[in-house]
């Protein structure tokens, strides 16, 4: 019924921001770990929080309640890096917590909706689909838009 | 190394070469068949034909010289427009590449070549018929091709199989049987080498960065342990990442010899041009460096090299009148010294003379004569790097072709080089150029600011000056509010690190400044630490910075955080400073001296101007300090009385200084010691400029007037303005 590239396809990796239910496909996520040591970046678009070292490598750390337009976090809960490849490099995802990997075609059923028109336009802007879920709803993530920082539109949709 | 060994070596790296590039020609006939008269193509194709000509020519390898040319003619061509792609010229093309593929395996076999069962000329004649471009024979030279092997041709046609016929190109045919199993017998060149994807270098030199910090961090655990086992395991651990990060190093360094090997032939070439008798001595041939600088530094090489022939090295005739023996010596010599490969360029030609390119930068308007005037002979030899220096009287077609040494210097400092050049007249020149080992790795101060580090390359690092106490008044300046510092009769702009870092600038009672340069910006970072001098492995940074321009990457600390590597020619953008303004006068050229002015406000808009060189300092006060000593007035300053002069009465404006907020004094010292403070509206700018005095506007208290910055500015006679405070006071 399913070709494995659709199987994969319906994995997500989901995480919980400012109570928002996202989930990238997993064949985007490289691995998820827990707050890492930060070097900020002065002068960089506010959603970027530092840089981590990852292995030796350099990441760019982008935390998506700021990216989304949402109040900071806490600064007593430690976010969670979600870190993600996109077009050939590699970018951390800062979220609030992370939930389980989900396999839709599992579940089964569930058909994709459009994303709700009156979702704030930043949000909009780094989600590709909505798939309502039995107990909450799933925003699936384009991680390619939600690291770009360059295009958050600055004014646009929910409260700054 | 005797010369046997080193052809062999030198025509192994040829055949490696080749080989290489023959892969990429067979792409490129592939690519060329989907997208015929594709310009990048053709050019591609050109570029490899064009090399092996080259090296073939310079290690005689006449015949596959021969077939290179012919191609080479053609290709341009093509390239050029000049003539059209027809499957006729496909065809020779093809056949072309595989006669030089037979005659590369025969060469690699043989060492020559000569072996007559691979047949160019045929070949050579049907790249030529197409040449002269007889349409009537265009079409059937297509067929030949095959025929010599039947035995049609002139010469060499009895040989069985011969390899030039195979226009499928995929595999060319091996020429005689006996030649294949010799081939077979032993590993060819080609085998001993593998071609490894430059990312995948890249990768293992990341990991083992990551594996030598991680060892690091266990070291200075384990030097607290007190487990034996551990420390010895370690210890073991600690030797093997060195030795597998230099090998990994390794991997990426090429012997200079590869560059070098070009050199005999632009030598004798240039040598037969000019006239001149050179004998080339190449010294330290296996010295190796990165490979990308290796690139990097092939063009500034050449153009040293061609200076050295062109404008060092004499013709034997005056050499001989001279006292020297008529023929020329020319060493490149390359070697490591601290880190760093060194490779020197020396000739004993006749040398720079000094007073020569003093005249001709004041010439040119490089330099003013003032600026010549303070500087030392080593100096003065520097100014041949300057943009807009070119010594040769006449511009001839060897060097002094607009590509000048400024570029050279540009080039070789773009990969974190230097050059310097030393030269005695009649003697000979030595132009040293020093360059890093390797691009991944750098020498770079590590400051401090707002709890965190950044580092800065060594190569834009020009001193360290700490100011505190009473030199931090006397010395730092604001000029408009942009802080500038003197330094040694020079005023040298100031940006504070936290505050081009977007804070807040720190209030200290002393500052640390790090004089950076970088090209013809030179200008003070003042930052709130200074930590140590280490060598930092560049990692690039993801694109949501690149716009930034600040920083020039990352690196990981020592203690496994990451700190951002600032990019000083993007911070002096940022901080908007240019080119200083003396720079910037200099580029603009001129004739006549120069004086440096600080250009002043007065009278509501109108414009004066005071030489710098008399003023002491300028200061800002509070209206409520000023105070009257009998009809003067004056303000209490450094533990003593300032007598004040207004300018604009002593030069005839109306006032207008009591309408700003602030007191802006330039305080004036006398010959005694004597300090009188002049009163202006505001500080315009200082500016480095040559002065017209016209006598317009000569008044009491004005020397003329002169046009600065496009705009009329009245030149103050300072003595006049000083006597009226004297007399006052």
């Amino acid at each position: 019924m399913t070709t494995d590239a659709t199987l994969v396809e319906e994995q997500y990796c989901t995480f919980w921001v400012s109570g928002l239910f996202f989930g990238v496909a997993v064949a985007e996520v490289q691995e998820v770990l827990r707050t890492q040591p930060m070097t900020p970046v002065p002068r960089a678009a506010d959603a970027v929080t530092g840089l981590i070292n990852l292995r030796g490598q350099i990441v760019t750390a982008v935390d998506l309640r700021v990216r989304l337009g949402f109040p900071p976090r806490d600064p007593a809960t430690a976010p969670m890096n979600v870190i993600v490849r996109s077009r050939g490099e590699v970018v951390s995802l800062l979220v609030d917590d992370i939930g389980d990997v989900i396999d839709l075609a599992e579940i089964g059923g569930v058909a994709p909706e459009p994303v709700p028109s009156n979702m704030p336009a930043r949000v909009q802007d780094v989600v590709s689909g909505v798939r309502p879920l039995a107990g909450s709803i799933l925003l699936v993530l384009d991680a390619d838009r939600a690291v770009d920082v360059s295009s958050a539109p600055d004014t646009a949709g929910g409260k700054p | 190394m005797t010369q046997n060994d080193e052809d062999a070596e030198i025509i192994a790296e040829f055949l490696v070469e080749s080989h290489e590039n023959l892969d990429q020609l067979d792409r490129d006939l592939v690519g060329l068949e989907q997208q015929p008269g594709s310009r990048e193509l053709l050019s591609s194709i050109f570029r490899t034909i064009h090399t092996i000509k080259g090296t073939s020519g310079f290690l005689a390898f006449g015949r596959l010289e021969q077939l290179a040319h012919v191609g080479e003619t053609l290709l341009s061509r093509l390239r050029d427009g000049e003539e059209q792609m027809t499957p006729a010229i496909a065809e020779s093309l093809l056949l072309m590449v595989d006669t030089t593929r037979a005659l590369l395996e025969v060469i690699e076999r043989t060492g020559t070549d000569a072996d007559p069962s691979v047949e160019v000329a045929p070949v050579v004649e049907v790249i030529e018929r197409l040449l002269t471009g007889d349409p009537g024979t265009t079409a059937a030279p297509v067929e030949p091709p095959p025929a010599p092997a039947t035995g049609g041709a002139d010469d060499l046609a009895e040989v069985d199989a011969p390899v030039s016929v195979s226009p499928d190109g995929i595999a060319p045919a091996p020429p005689v049987a006996d030649a294949q199993t010799a081939t077979e017998a032993q590993p060819s060149v080609v085998d001993a080498s593998v071609r490894v994807d430059v990312d995948l270098l890249d990768t293992l030199v990341d990991l083992v960065g990551e594996l030598v910090l991680t060892r690091n961090q266990l070291l200075q655990r384990t030097a607290l342990a007190e487990d034996v086992e551990l420390a010895r395991a370690s210890q073991r651990l600690d030797l093997v990442a060195s030795e597998l990060q230099e090998s990994v190093m390794k991997t990426r360094m090429q012997p200079i010899g590869q560059v070098w090997s070009k050199m005999p032939r632009v030598v004798r070439d240039l040598a037969h041009q000019l006239g001149r008798e050179v004998e080339l001595v190449m010294e330290g041939h296996d010295t190796e460096l990165d490979r990308s600088l290796l690139e990097a530094l092939k063009g500034p090489l050449t153009h040293l090299v061609r200076n050295s022939m062109d404008h060092g090295i004499e013709t034997p005739a005056v050499r001989l009148a001279a006292g020297k023996p008529a023929k020329g010596t020319l060493v490149l010599r390359a070697f490591h010294e601290s880190g760093q490969v060194v490779v020197e360029i020396s000739d004993d030609g006749s040398g720079i003379d000094p007073e020569r390119i003093a005249s001709v930068a004041i010439q040119r308007g490089v330099v003013t004569r003032e600026q010549l005037a303070r500087m030392d002979g080593r100096e003065i030899l520097g100014l041949v790097f300057r943009p807009g220096f070119s010594t040769a009287t006449e511009v001839s077609n060897i060097s002094g072709r607009g590509v000048g040494m400024d570029v050279v210097r540009t080039n070789i400092e773009r990969i974190g080089g230097s050059v310097d050049l030393q030269s005695e007249a009649g003697r000979g020149t030595t132009v040293r150029v020093r360059i890093p080992l390797t691009l991944a790795i750098i020498p770079a101060l590590v400051v401090g600011e707002g709890g965190e580090r950044y580092a800065i390359p060594q190569a834009n690092l020009v001193e360290l000056v700490r100011i505190e106490g009473e030199d931090l008044e006397r010395d730092v300046e604001h000029l408009a509010g942009a802080p500038v510092l003197r330094l040694r009769g020079r005023l040298l702009p100031l940006v504070q690190l936290a505050e081009a870092l977007g804070g807040a600038s720190p209030d200290n009672e002393a500052l640390t400044v790090v004089v950076l340069q970088s090209d013809d910006v030179r200008f003070g970072l003042c930052v709130s630490e200074v930590h140590d001098t280490q060598e930092i492995v560049v990692k690039p940074i993801g694109r949501q910075l690149k716009s930034l321009g600040m920083y020039a990457g990352a690196t990981i600390m020592g203690d496994g955080r990451v700190a951002l590597i600032l990019d000083v020619a993007g911070m002096a953008v940022a901080a908007g400073i240019g080119s200083t303004v003396e720079e910037q006068a200099e580029a603009r050229g001129s004739d006549g001296d120069r004086t440096s002015l600080l250009v002043l406000e007065v009278a509501d808009g109108r414009r004066a101007a005071l030489p710098l060189g008399a003023v002491a300092r300028l200061e800002e006060f509070t209206p409520d300090r000023l105070e009257r000593a009998g009809t003067a007035e004056v303000v209490q300053y450094r533990d003593g009385i300032l007598p004040l002069v207004r300018l604009a009465p002593a030069i005839g404006l109306p006032d207008t200084s009591h309408l700003q907020e602030q007191l802006s004094v330039v305080v004036h010292e006398g010959s005694e010691g004597r300090a009188v403070g002049i009163v202006i509206d505001r500080v315009l700018d200082v500016v480095d400029t040559s002065v017209v005095r016209s006598d317009v506007g000569r008044r009491a208290g004005v020397l003329g007037s002169a046009i600065v910055q496009e705009r009329v500015t009245d030149l103050v006679d300072l003595a006049a303005v000083v006597v009226r405070a004297g007399g006052a006071a």
